[in-house]
């Protein structure tokens, strides 16, 4: 998307030549290295912040001396959106690195395939079978009602709302939003205890709890993506007599297919992490259980959370199954990018 | 309506596990309808399983979080040897662990503090009698510090000096109250940061009362489960407490003694020497301490001689108290839930869980086990 | 993407089915509408669960909460500054999660090479999977060592400010917690925002490109304000996460229970969700009917915030292609 200078011969435009702005950087790089050190105040984290405001001040003189005004806005601006940019990423970079880097140590095939039974004290072994079992039931009936649900309510905010139940509707959807985890763990376990009694635990409950998270999510991602389709588009379709739920599902919905993906798969994200509503509603296990309609049953979050309580070797247990976690949703991802791509339309970007 | 879909699911399977139950266990007594609705969902993660067979089937618990890493110990052991029992235990917490005991969600429950009077009736009332209340697991509290030069040490402190410390009052490691107590320790100029449990807990009450009772002049706040002193550096659960402790030098906090680590330990006064934390010498206290006043033949609660000036004794120490009915329902539950609990209160089982590296807590004595083993044998169907 | 129109032989098919089409319409709008009533429905259910287990701890004096260890007086002089401290940690967490998701946003949108944009994108995608619990640790671990100069330098030097005034170590206060908040939910918010950004009518971009302008005056031009409602509408998720987060904060801060401006001292604010979790283990009767009206409260508090959030949008026409 770069902008050629436009060839008007009457009025000359005088730019900085394309390696300006590295040299500006190495400079600034060099006075605050050079100043600091004088300081003797020379951390990475001081030398960050300091050479990105000297860069950010020269390149911005630099420019309204050279080219004028506007395009030193345009300057600074860039400066500002990748300091950002750098700002947010670094940190995640190391969260990223951190699970990485420590969950290595005891990750591996056994550790994906093997529970917690009889393991105890300063034993190393030990892992996450069950654990993944747990997350993919929880998660997935969170998912099997939620998504349907979230997509459908979506449908009916952009495409059959209208008046004071659709603004009513949306507002719910953002207070929804807002349900803190631990509450919506509060309310299933509540629900199923006036239903079937206090010994009842499944992974059943816990999945309830995670749709309430999930289902906000879900709406609010796929509306937007919804409203982003242009009406032409809808027009386009009716005027060649296609029935308003076949443009829905047809055109709509396929337009809008990649940014739904990615938001299901951000709300799927969301909740699979979440530990306080599991420790509330489906307690923590040592042994494998399949059965995700009764008994208790263990969880990646709730898993990671435990085994960092107890401390010692488990704590390395707790980078591991927090790894596996990451895995999972990079497994989850790619699906999910598979799946916008097979079915969204060619073109655009 | 995919929720009233997965709640018609479920409702099948606790339908179909209500005819599993009853088929089991013939004629159900007239039990109320808590305890009976308790009894299907958990009767029924036995799925298939020959319920004939001795010692197999499934028990849940769940209470105390300082039991854990014994109760892992003790599941591993008890599984060991009765490979087709499934015992389960959710460290959800001393108080949740009482009501799920109570509202009959789980079998058995861990708890750092005994039943009060409340409780107990109602406990009575699910147990259709007979409570017991088991003093099984046994743990020194430590007060840890972190100075680095010093951690290899134990820090001589008296019991007022450890007060004066948490209360906020002795603020700097060099104070004339610590050098004089520690006269052959250079102590450095740092500033002492106290740091305390911020949650509600078994460990912050016994050390609490433990302040109250050998420090009553300095420590003027009454005993509490939750920490009296605000504005303080804090951390949620014995791992948050280790955290911030590592994360600052002259930090001092008290934590289960299993898991102090790297860290520097104080050597507490009692009457005129120090002593260290030990599983000995924390044993020893509970040894010289009487039965509490409504205690019973069940009931093996313990009042802990907070102010001993015993010889040998570690006085900062906390009892965790493993509950049980007297009678249960299905005779799958009694048999487990006693088998469990006499093989915690076994030899083996207490001294798996005095190992260093599982809980680091001080075996029951052989008066204690007679007692417990005594209560035990009282557990039955029916 | 505005200018690709679908392939025809959709039109064929949907002209072909024109008379089981009616109905159709009338089964796809019935489920439709029944799912944005099942919303209502849920949220009524959690609204009426909450109020019936709070309304025994909303209704109690001073003298029933006697025995709950942790309230000192009444209800509302207990949850007061809990509230506090939970505006106040996300709004610390919006403050700085907001200018740096939508610099990330752009970044991965409109400046980034299309390849490195694509990487980007998944990265931040997978951040925001990592449990809560992670983050808390990470934030403790991590980003509490880095921060803690720079807060003894604030407290040195601008100490004479309230705000900054006697700084404790270990950093464990409202700053590190917001600071960790803000960190979570830079990938919620950047996600819905990123997307957003990508739908920006390639004409418009083009247009005001023709026209002379930067790339800067461009993106002022079409992209942000197209994409406002999203970046609002993704404020407000990463706004409800913010208030409702339970493990990092519980991890992140020395808890206490003051209403003051002090943000770099340790054990002087707490937020309600993670006061909830760490009380809730150890409470029963009262106390847990007190800890569920706190949870009911916040439940408002975002209520509130929300009609905020929509009343200021609305006082524009949305802006957007389905209208």
């Amino acid at each position: 998307m770069s902008v050629a200078a436009p060839p008007v011969p009457t009025r000359t435009y005088r730019r900085l030549p394309a390696w300006a702005p590295y040299a500006v950087l190495v400079a600034s790089l060099a006075v605050t290295a050079g100043v600091l050190t004088a300081l003797n105040g020379f951390t990475i984290a001081s030398m960050f912040f300091v050479s990105a405001i000297v860069y950010a001040v020269a390149i911005t003189a630099t420019s309204t001396a050279v080219e004028g005004r506007r395009w030193a806005t345009d300057r600074l601006a860039t400066t500002l959106v990748t300091f950002a940019f750098l700002l947010a990423v670094i940190p995640l970079i190391s969260l990223l690195w951190i699970v990485i880097g420590d969950g290595v140590e005891r990750f591996g095939p056994t550790f994906l395939t093997t529970d917690m039974v009889g393991i105890f004290g300063s034993m190393v072994e030990g892992g996450v079978a069950h654990a993944i079992v747990g997350t993919v039931y929880v998660t997935g009936i969170a998912g099997l009602i939620s998504v349907p649900l979230g997509i459908f309510t979506a449908i009916y905010l952009v495409e059959y709302g209208r008046g004071p139940i659709k603004r009513g509707i949306t507002l719910l959807v953002d207070v929804m939003t807002g349900i803190p985890s631990i509450v919506a763990g509060l309310f299933a376990y509540t629900m199923f205890l006036v239903i079937f009694g206090p010994a009842y635990k499944a992974a059943l409950i816990g999945g309830i709890a995670l749709a309430v998270l999930m289902t906000p999510y879900v709406i609010r991602s796929v509306e937007e993506m919804l409203k982003l389709v242009p009406n032409e588009l809808r027009e386009a379709s009716y005027a060649l007599g296609v029935p308003k739920w076949l443009t829905i599902v047809k055109v709509v919905l396929r337009t809008a297919v990649a940014g739904i993906t990615s938001g299901i798969m951000i709300a799927t994200a969301r909740v699979i992490g979440e530990t306080a509503p599991l420790l509330v509603t489906v307690g923590t296990i040592q042994a494998m259980n399949w059965n995700p309609f009764d008994g208790r049953i263990e969880t990646l979050p709730v898993y990671v959370f435990r085994q960092y309580a107890q401390g010692g070797p488990a704590a390395d247990r707790a980078w591991a199954a927090a790894l596996t976690l990451l895995l999972i949703v990079m497994l989850l991802n790619l699906i999910g990018r598979l799946v916008s791509k097979f079915f969204s339309p060619k073109g655009g970007r | 309506m995919k929720l009233a879909t997965g709640r018609r699911m479920a409702g099948i399977t606790a339908i179909s596990a209500l005819a599993l139950t009853l088929a089991a266990c013939g004629s159900d007594s007239s039990a109320d309808d808590t305890t009976d609705s308790g009894d299907t969902g958990s009767s029924e993660e036995t799925g298939g399983e020959d319920m004939g067979a001795e010692l197999s089937g499934t028990v849940a618990g769940s209470g105390a979080s300082s039991q854990e890493n014994a109760v892992q110990g003790w599941l591993a052991g008890f599984m060991e040897a009765n490979p087709g029992a499934t015992v389960t235990y959710d460290p959800t917490g001393s108080g949740t662990g009482r009501e799920q005991f109570i509202n009959g969600t789980v079998q058995f429950a861990g708890s750092d503090a005994a039943l009060d009077g409340e409780e107990l009736a109602a406990a009575q009332e699910r147990c259709g009698g007979t409570v017991i209340e088991a003093p099984l697991y046994i743990s020194p509290i430590a007060v840890v510090y972190n100075i680095p030069d010093l951690n290899d040490t134990n820090i001589n402190l008296g019991p007022d000096t450890i007060a004066g410390i948490f209360a906020g009052e002795i603020t700097n490691w060099n104070d004339p109250a610590i050098v004089e107590a520690n006269p052959d320790i250079e102590l450095p100029d740092l500033e002492i940061v106290p740091v305390n449990r911020s949650d509600d807990s078994g460990t912050t009450e016994n050390f609490t009362e433990y302040l109250a009772a050998a420090a009553p002049e300095v420590w003027t706040h009454e005993p509490s489960g939750l920490w009296p002193v605000e504005g303080t550096q804090s951390g949620a659960q014995t791992s948050g407490v280790l955290g911030v402790v590592e994360a600052a030098e002259g930090t001092i906090a008290y934590v289960d003694a299993s898991r102090v680590g790297e860290l520097g330990s104080v050597a507490v006064g009692v009457g005129d020497e120090f002593v260290p934390f030990s599983p000995e010498a924390a044993a020893n206290v509970v040894d010289v301490s009487p039965a509490a006043a409504d205690a019973t033949d069940t009931i093996l609660t313990i009042d802990l001689a907070r102010d001993t000036q015993e010889s040998g004794a570690y006085p900062i120490v906390l009892v965790s108290y493993s509950l049980a009915c007297g009678t249960y329902d299905s005779e799958e539950h009694a048999s487990l839930v006693q088998g469990y609990l006499t093989y915690v209160a076994s030899e083996e089982g207490q001294n798996r869980a005095a190992q260093p590296d599982v809980a680091g807590s001080a075996p029951i004595s052989d008066g204690m086990r007679e007692r417990v083993n005594a209560a035990l044998e009282t557990i039955s169907a029916g | 993407m505005a200018t690709t129109t679908p392939p025809q032989d959709q039109s064929r098919r949907g002209t072909g089915e024109r008379a089981p089409g009616r109905l159709g319409n009338v089964i796809f709008k019935g489920i439709s509408t029944t799912s944005g009533v099942m919303i209502l429905v849920t949220l009524a259910a959690v609204a009426i669960f909450l109020l019936y287990r709070a309304w025994p701890a909303l209704v109690a004096n001073a003298e029933e909460f006697a025995d709950v260890s942790f309230i000192e007086g009444n209800l509302w002089e207990w949850v007061a500054p809990l509230l506090f401290g939970t505006v106040l940690a996300a709004v610390i967490a919006l403050v700085v999660a907001m200018p740096l998701s939508i610099g990330i946003a752009l970044f991965i949108s409109h400046y980034a090479p299309r390849r490195l944009a694509q990487l980007l994108g998944y990265i931040i995608d997978l951040l925001a999977a990592i449990p809560s619990v992670i983050f808390g640790l990470w934030g403790f671990q991590w980003l509490r060592p880095l921060v803690e100069p720079l807060f003894a330098w604030l407290s040195s030097n601008l100490g004479f400010i309230p705000l900054f005034a006697d700084y404790t170590s270990p950093a464990r206060n409202i700053t590190t917690g917001g600071l960790v908040l803000a960190i979570m939910i830079v990938p919620i918010i950047t996600a819905t925002i990123r997307e957003v950004f990508l739908q920006t009518p390639r004409l418009h971009e083009e247009a005001s490109l023709a026209l002379g302008s930067t790339r800067w005056e461009m993106i002022r031009q079409a992209v942000l304000p197209f994409g406002r409602s999203g970046i609002i509408s993704a404020a407000m998720l990463g706004l409800g996460r913010a208030l409702g987060e339970t493990m990092a904060i519980l991890i992140v801060l020395s808890p206490g229970y003051a209403i003051n401006f002090f943000l770099l001292q340790a054990g002087q604010h707490n937020t309600i969700a993670a006061n909830i979790a760490l009380h809730f283990p150890e409470s029963s009767g009262i106390a847990v009917d007190a800890l569920i009206a706190s949870g009911l409260i916040l439940f408002a508090v975002t209520f509130g915030v929300n009609m905020l959030a929509r009343w200021i949008i609305n006082r524009r026409a949305e802006f957007s292609g389905a209208n």
